[in-house]
């Protein structure tokens, strides 16, 4: 717990975080930016599971471990992304959105 | 505990020996014998689905973390035998064009690792195992879309499938964290005795929603879905459409009808409107598509629309509904993508207009995707009649009668766009028609078996009552 500050002000920048994450997801319009976004979101919750966990619940330690194991998925979500954008720039050497439109509508 | 009590994880820890039994295949086996790993994977599975049918008992493990019972049981049986027929299809394009890059065996253990994913989601028996379970189904499934590391569209479709997938699982995640932050537990049991109708759960139980809605390819998340289907290969789009997304459909009904059931009235809403949006979005859509896994896909969006048809009664009629529908569905689905699968094996078209005067030249084939399409539009003598008519009894049975009504003029809608297909296979003339071929035994087996499935399972009422019967678990 961290002394002058409350949980609401954690939960405000967390809840910021997030939705920079959405935005980035939305409007970037190259591939590792958006998986870039797509991290902010996940530590957003990463966070929002210490702090909460930390705040109101500190007898059981649920959202720590919760979180613990939502770090090792991303990364492996990410390793996973950023193979598949590796073997897409081999055949089309660009990383960027407009490139990967072939199928449409 | 003791060590016997592991064994209600039977399903499980068999497949998991199954993966590993694979890996040590594919490290002695030598080059030139690979093509045997085919028949293993098969003749290994089908003990598996055979096995899978003995009875287990209903009882949780680790603490609530792991719980089974006798519906979930059967939903597992359901999806092996989805997953066995898609191996005996696959077989042959397996054969011909992956192993010749030797990596044939590394598609089963993707492929299985992901059914162990949903195995544990649909187990799950709180948020932590909920979401190792979802991530453990999508990822490998992300990695077998863009398998045919050759082809620009798989590898576009892989990435569309991950970003999305990953994207759905922040949101239920913030979501999660916000129903965890109202109860103060992550157990899917403590959690439905805590919960209010504070904002801050409402909130997290839409996040939630939209979460699984991506899985599910329900409308406001259903962008990916016809790319991912049109870019991956045709097996790995069938598992997505039948098995991923039925399993989805079971997770979320189980949250609805036990966690969330004290919101049923703000919930109730939500799936009303999206059930509407869905079926008119993916129907309308489905009419303009030229591609058939494209069109099939959109078929498959209009269809997870019908089934919400059958969550939003809320207790047991509606769990056998959609578990009814959802075994029906699986046939059908398959049969259709298994056609596709067979003719795009052998000539690579996949247009509608290439179906032009098929009948003349494969009058078989023709006649299984008739049943199939037959199937999933509703046409009475066909199992997917029966199916569709529980889904709206059990909407109807709760008053919502202008949802029923909408929901049967998609269905008209969708006899349209079904029927197109069927007027190019009988009764158009091609100008250059697909030449009549052969399918190999595994193909053949395979669609007998969703045939047989098509027809029968409609007819066959003592199934449905035993579903009822199960339904009871969860109410």
């Amino acid at each position: 717990m961290i002394s002058g500050i409350s949980i609401y002000e954690i939960l405000t920048v967390t809840s910021i975080l997030f939705f920079i994450g959405v935005y980035g997801f939305i409007t970037r319009t190259n591939l590792i930016s958006i998986l870039i976004s797509v991290e902010l979101m996940l530590n957003a919750s990463v966070v929002n599971f210490v702090i909460i966990n930390k705040y109101l619940f500190p007898e059981v330690l649920q959202g720590v471990y919760f979180s613990i194991f939502i770090i090792a998925v991303a990364a492996a979500e990410t390793a996973l992304a950023v193979s598949i954008i590796i073997n897409l720039y081999r055949q089309i050497s660009s990383v960027e959105v407009k490139d990967v439109e072939t199928m449409k509508y | 505990m003791n060590f016997s009590s592991f064994l209600l994880m039977r399903q499980e820890i068999a497949l998991l020996a199954i993966i590993l039994l694979l890996v040590i295949a594919e490290i002695f086996i030598p080059k030139h014998k690979k093509v045997s790993i085919i028949h293993l994977v098969v003749f290994l599975f089908g003990i598996h689905t055979i096995v899978g049918f003995f009875e287990i008992d209903e009882s949780n493990l680790f603490g609530g973390m792991f719980r089974t019972n006798h519906l979930i049981h059967f939903f597992k049986n359901v999806l092996n035998i989805g997953v066995l027929i898609l191996l005996l299809q696959s077989a042959d394009w397996i054969q011909e064009k992956i192993m010749n890059q030797n990596k044939g065996s590394e598609f089963f253990i993707l492929l299985f690792s992901s059914l162990l994913g949903i195995y544990f989601m649909i187990s799950a028996g709180d948020f932590l195992m909920f979401y190792l379970g979802l991530e453990l189904s999508t990822l490998p499934v992300a990695a077998l879309a863009a398998y045919e590391t050759m082809k620009r569209i798989s590898s576009e479709s892989g990435i569309k499938l991950i970003l999305s997938s990953a994207f759905a699982s922040g949101i239920s995640l913030f979501g999660i964290s916000m129903l965890y932050a109202t109860t103060g537990s992550i157990y899917f049991s403590e959690i439905s005795q805590m919960l209010t109708s504070a904002d801050l759960t409402l909130l997290g139980v839409v996040l939630l929603f939209a979460g699984i809605s991506f899985k599910i390819s329900l409308v406001p998340f259903h962008f990916w879905t016809a790319d991912v289907y049109e870019g991956a290969p045709i097996s790995v789009a069938s598992y997505l459409s039948v098995i991923s997304k039925g399993a989805a459909v079971f997770i979320l009904m189980i949250l609805l009808f036990t966690v969330l059931q004290s919101l049923v009235h703000f919930w109730e809403n939500i799936i009303y409107v999206i059930a509407i949006a869905t079926m008119f979005i993916g129907n309308l859509f489905a009419l303009r598509q030229q591609n058939m896994k494209r069109f099939l896909a959109f078929s498959s969006i209009a269809q997870a629309g019908f089934i919400l048809l059958g969550l939003i009664e809320g207790s047991q009629l509606g769990t056998a509904t959609v578990v009814y529908f959802v075994l029906i569905y699986i046939f059908s689905n398959l049969a259709a993508f298994g056609v596709v699968q067979a003719i795009s094996l052998q000539t690579g078209k996949e247009h509608i207009k290439d179906y032009e005067g098929l009948y003349r030249t494969n009058p078989n084939l023709s006649l299984v995707l008739m049943l199939a399409l037959f199937s999933l539009a509703g046409i009475p003598p066909v199992a997917g009649f029966f199916g569709k008519f529980f889904l709206f009894t059990a909407a109807a049975s709760k008053g919502f009668y202008l949802l029923v009504f909408l929901a049967v003029v998609n269905v008209t809608i969708s006899l349209y766009y079904y029927l197109l297909v069927v007027r190019a296979m009988f009764l158009r003339k091609g100008d250059n028609p697909i030449p009549f071929f052969k399918n190999k035994i595994y193909m053949r087996i395979g669609l007998v078996i969703t045939v047989l499935g098509i027809l029968l399972l409609g007819i066959y009422s003592p199934l449905y009552n035993y579903i009822y019967e199960l339904s009871s678990a969860f109410n």
